[in-house]
């Protein structure tokens, strides 16, 4: 019996008993592809969230000055911990072999294990995914890290190391 | 084949966004964020084509459906001749 409205050609008994039902089980190409479309309009809004973010980043004027440690208390070839600008952000100085100070964040820019000083080799390593960095200036000198670590501005007064500043760049910016 | 070809290009598409945005994270963390609008530009460029690409196979399927050999007979399945 065809449908009265003429709406389609297909026969009412092709509709409602579909001779290709275990065909149902499986997607349409077109199904497919939507899903497809679907997911690049959501690599989309992730840029999008990227550029938002980039849009009301701010760069801090004004960073706190923390003193970090005496020069006395700490001898050459070893560190000391502390946190930089915030609570929640670990970070390293290191008193190198040459007695020069420098600091950096403890975050390797892997997937943010926490780097050590090896004084032997001079250098901070993630024991995560032997990544290595320079402990002169924090670029990366193996491994799987794709960015420096980022650098603490220290600044000595008297007897007092302080922490003024932090460069995102990290080495060399 | 066609939709074939068309759903091959998509999901290559697809590859290069997501190439895109995970360089776009790494340039951003690193603090440059000068590349964040080039990137979402181009990234709306690839979502345009895959939205042509879409319309494309969408084009190909209606055009199925519509030719004679897809319709069904008002005779029934079961009817094998005459």
């Amino acid at each position: 019996m065809d449908p009265k409205d003429g709406s389609s050609t297909t026969p009412v008994w092709a509709e409602e008993f579909s001779v290709h039902a275990g065909e149902d089980a499986y997607v349409q190409r077109r199904q497919f592809t939507k899903f497809l479309v679907l997911t690049s309009f959501g690599m989309v809004a992730g840029n999008g969230w990227i550029w938002l973010k980039a849009l009301t980043a701010k760069e801090r004027s004004e960073w706190p000055q923390i003193a970090v440690a005496k020069v006395s208390d700490v001898q050459p070839g070893t560190v000391r911990f502390f946190a930089y600008p915030a609570e929640t952000d670990p970070c390293i100085l290191v008193r190198r072999i040459s007695g020069e100070f420098t600091a950096f964040s403890q975050k390797c820019t892997h997937l943010s294990c926490a780097v050590y000083y090896a004084a032997e080799r001079d250098r901070l390593e993630c024991p995560c995914h032997e990544g290595y960095f320079s402990a002169a200036d924090g670029r990366v000198l193996q491994g799987p890290p794709p960015r420096p670590l980022p650098q603490v501005t220290l600044e000595q007064r008297g007897d007092e190391v302080l922490a003024v500043g932090m460069s995102a760049h990290g080495a060399g910016e | 084949m066609a939709i074939d070809a068309a759903m091959l290009l998509v999901v290559l598409v697809l590859a290069v966004q997501m190439w895109l945005l995970t360089a776009t994270l790494e340039s951003y963390l690193a603090g440059h964020h000068g590349v964040a609008l080039p990137a979402l530009l181009s990234s709306l460029a690839l979502f345009g084509v895959c939205g042509l690409l879409y319309r494309l196979v969408l084009r190909i399927d209606a055009m199925k459906d519509q030719s004679p050999e897809s319709q069904p007979s008002s005779e029934g399945p079961w009817r094998i001749g005459g």
